[in-house]
């Protein structure tokens, strides 16, 4: 009587089991499905694209489009690829990366820790900011930027991006900052800390797991942004998104698949690379709070 | 020299008046308890000692020196958290010498307080571990250790054993007065337990409100309370307080009681007998410990001021080193302390000895004692 009801148990388990693993493995071959297709084309020749069909496996494996790509496509009249802008976009999605969730930092710590009259009003205001649409702004931001001097410029862009992060950036550091017990700033202020000290040497020592979602969060918004980088800059100082977009549309009679392909995962690896490395820190630091125990 | 004096410290939140004016002095080398229920601003007073929170007006002097306008690190005061405040990416020897290492005090010397230290509260072993490897008696110590390592004018504690299981907190009671007679510290501590605030202060200041509804020392509370609240909150269990009628037989002066039979006569203390006059015929609250309700064991000489009753008995609560009676006195339950071998039977009547020596009266409206 037991037996056959764990036999049916660990039958129903085992169907179960199956019907979950189909799915997931249709599932991520759906979403694999693209950057496979990306991947295998960049590395085709054009007349293996011609002539094969878009998920055949390449004839043989060459480089030349990644080359391509990176150093010698044209986009418009320039023709040096796309790794000047791949600089542009680290040198302005670096620091503002560091930058915003500095403040953001700062901010948390601010409105949790030293309350002042107002503090939850700003507060809330700062919410809203996480809600503006970046069209919204786009022409106040470029009077700003016209009026700060940095219009189409690197630090503009820094600017900008560090501005429109700060809500979200402030946001998360605020409800990670709550869970800090006010005990701690207490006994540090008779410890004798000051208002930086504390900061320094306790509360940003408590945060590496909201820093990283911080990073990840700015660095995978800013690398990927369009709208601001196409308005707010030109030329040789566009970003990699906006160069894509222009490599792509450059046409010089034939169109190089291979080298568009070669070109989008180039401006898709940084994002990439940023969740493989700290992706797993993500949730954990979304969930976790700030105290053990 | 006193080494803390509060004057007529008054604290506002918005509307609210959280403290009402609060003077007390502490002595050198005192340990002064403050007790009270839940919100009448015992942390909020000890914030405003430490300098975390301002007064709205007021004085604050800690050794001598006016400390309104100085901020906590000025103070010379160091501060143990009920949450223990531990700072948690530090080393235990990293939280004790964290205050030192701000001050800039050498490097040497920082080592010898922290060794110092440690010895004094058998933590050495713990010295290198992180806060969230320890268990919380020794999270306990570690911030006793952070206080002492900076050997301030004056201890604050906040509720320091509240978070430790019963067995540990009274181990650690008796170590926070051994520490205190050793070291010859002044301590202002705050705590709920009542025996905590029993044993541990020199004296108590009892409360309520905002307000310090009595500060004496913890026998003078306990035999003598200033009023009807603090009747009621010092003791476990509390006092019995029951309304009754005064009345006066053969000359004196006393309250008339019944167990639901015939009423019988309780003379009031001589000291009273004048206070009490003026009340013959009015009602008043009577308050009387369990311990002064107690079994008919001949103890002692016959005494006169000792009153032996029949009464019925309620309930039987054994507890242990004496067993707790509820009877009934004027329809409110009360509650007598017998000697465990005494046979008392719930629903049977006992013999029951009232002792009136320290019987103590209250006004039942405006609350204050008659004397
Ligand atoms: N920052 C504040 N703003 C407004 N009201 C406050 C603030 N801090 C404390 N209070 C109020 O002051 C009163 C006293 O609080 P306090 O923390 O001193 O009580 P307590 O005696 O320590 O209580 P407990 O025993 O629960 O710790 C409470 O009614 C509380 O709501
Ligand atoms: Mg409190």
């Amino acid at each position: 009587m037991a037996d056959t009801y764990q036999t049916q148990t660990a039958g129903s388990q085992w169907l179960g089991r199956a019907v979950l693993y189909a799915l997931l493995v249709v599932f991520a071959v759906y979403y694999l499905m693209p950057l496979f297709v990306m991947v295998t084309t960049s590395v085709k020749t054009l007349d293996d694209i011609r002539a094969g069909n878009l998920i055949a496996l390449p004839q043989e494996i060459s480089f030349a489009a990644w080359f391509k790509a990176w150093g010698t496509a044209c986009i418009g009249v320039e023709c040096n690829g796309l790794k000047g802008n791949f600089l542009n976009s680290v040198s302005f999605v670096v620091p503002a990366v560091l930058i915003s969730t500095l403040v953001g930092a700062f901010n948390g710590y601010v409105l949790t820790m030293w309350r002042f009259r107002g503090s939850d009003v700003l507060f809330t205001m700062l919410l809203l900011g996480c809600f503006i649409p970046f069209q919204v702004i786009l022409l106040p931001m470029a009077q700003t930027l016209g009026y700060l001097g940095i219009a189409n410029s690197i630090p503009g862009l820094i600017f900008v991006h560090v501005v429109y992060g700060l809500a979200f950036t402030t946001l998360f550091f605020r409800n990670f900052y709550v869970t800090v017990p006010s005990d701690l700033t207490k006994a540090a202020r008779i410890d004798g800390a000051g208002f930086f000290t504390i900061f320094w040497r306790i509360i940003l020592p408590l945060s590496p797991a909201i820093i990283v979602v911080s990073v990840i969060w700015q660095f995978t918004q800013i690398w990927n942004d369009f709208l601001f980088g196409v308005v707010f800059s030109s030329g040789d100082r566009q970003p990699i998104t906006v160069a894509l977009n222009n490599l792509v549309n450059t046409s010089t009679g034939v169109k190089e698949y291979n080298v568009d392909m070669s070109a989008a995962i180039i401006a898709g690896l940084p994002t990439l690379f940023v969740y493989i490395v700290a992706g797993k820190y993500f949730l954990r630091g979304l969930t976790a709070g700030a105290v053990k125990g | 020299m006193s080494t803390l004096s509060i004057i007529n410290v008054k604290k506002r939140y918005g509307p609210v008046e959280v403290l009402k004016g609060i003077n007390i002095d502490v002595e050198d080398g005192e340990f002064l308890i403050l007790v009270g229920p839940s919100g009448c601003g015992k942390s909020t007073l000890l914030n405003m000692i430490a300098g975390l929170d301002t007064i709205s007006s007021g004085e604050i002097a800690i050794g001598g020196r006016v400390v309104n306008d100085l901020s906590p690190k000025d103070r010379d005061i160091a501060m143990v958290f009920q949450s223990y405040a531990l700072y948690p990416n530090m080393t235990v020897r990293n939280n004790i010498s964290f205050g030192l290492k701000i001050r800039k005090i050498p490097k040497d010397q920082q080592e010898e307080t922290v060794n110092r230290v440690a010895k004094l509260l058998q933590i050495e072993a713990l010295l290198d571990r992180m806060p969230s490897q320890l268990s919380g008696g020794q999270r306990q110590r570690v911030a006793m250790g952070r206080a002492l390592a900076r050997d301030p004018a004056l201890f604050l504690f906040d509720e320091p054993l509240s978070n430790l299981d019963a067995k540990l907190r009274v181990e650690m009671r008796a170590e926070i007065k051994l520490l205190h007679e050793r070291l010859d510290a002044t301590i202002v501590y705050v705590t709920h337990d009542q025996i905590e605030a029993m044993t541990l202060g020199d004296r108590i200041a009892v409360m309520k409100g905002g307000e310090v509804h009595q500060l004496a020392s913890p026998q003078q509370v306990y035999d003598d309370p200033a009023d009807l609240f603090v009747a009621g909150f010092i003791g476990s269990p509390p006092m019995n307080l029951i309304r009754a009628s005064v009345a006066s037989k053969e000359g004196k002066i006393g309250v008339d009681l019944h167990d639901g039979g015939e009423t019988f006569f309780l003379a009031a203390p001589d000291a009273v007998q004048s206070g009490l006059s003026a009340w013959n015929g009015r009602e008043v609250i009577v308050g009387i410990r369990p311990e002064q309700i107690t079994d008919d064991m001949a103890r002692g000489p016959e005494r006169t001021d000792r009153v032996k009753r029949n009464v019925k008995v309620d309930v039987v609560h054994p507890t242990g080193p004496d067993t707790l009676v509820l009877i009934q006195l004027n329809d409110t339950p009360v509650t007598c302390r017998v000697h465990p071998e005494t046979r008392v039977r719930s629903g049977d009547t006992a013999d029951l000895m009232f002792d009136l020596s320290k019987l103590v009266f209250f006004d039942p409206d405006k609350e204050t004692r008659i004397r």
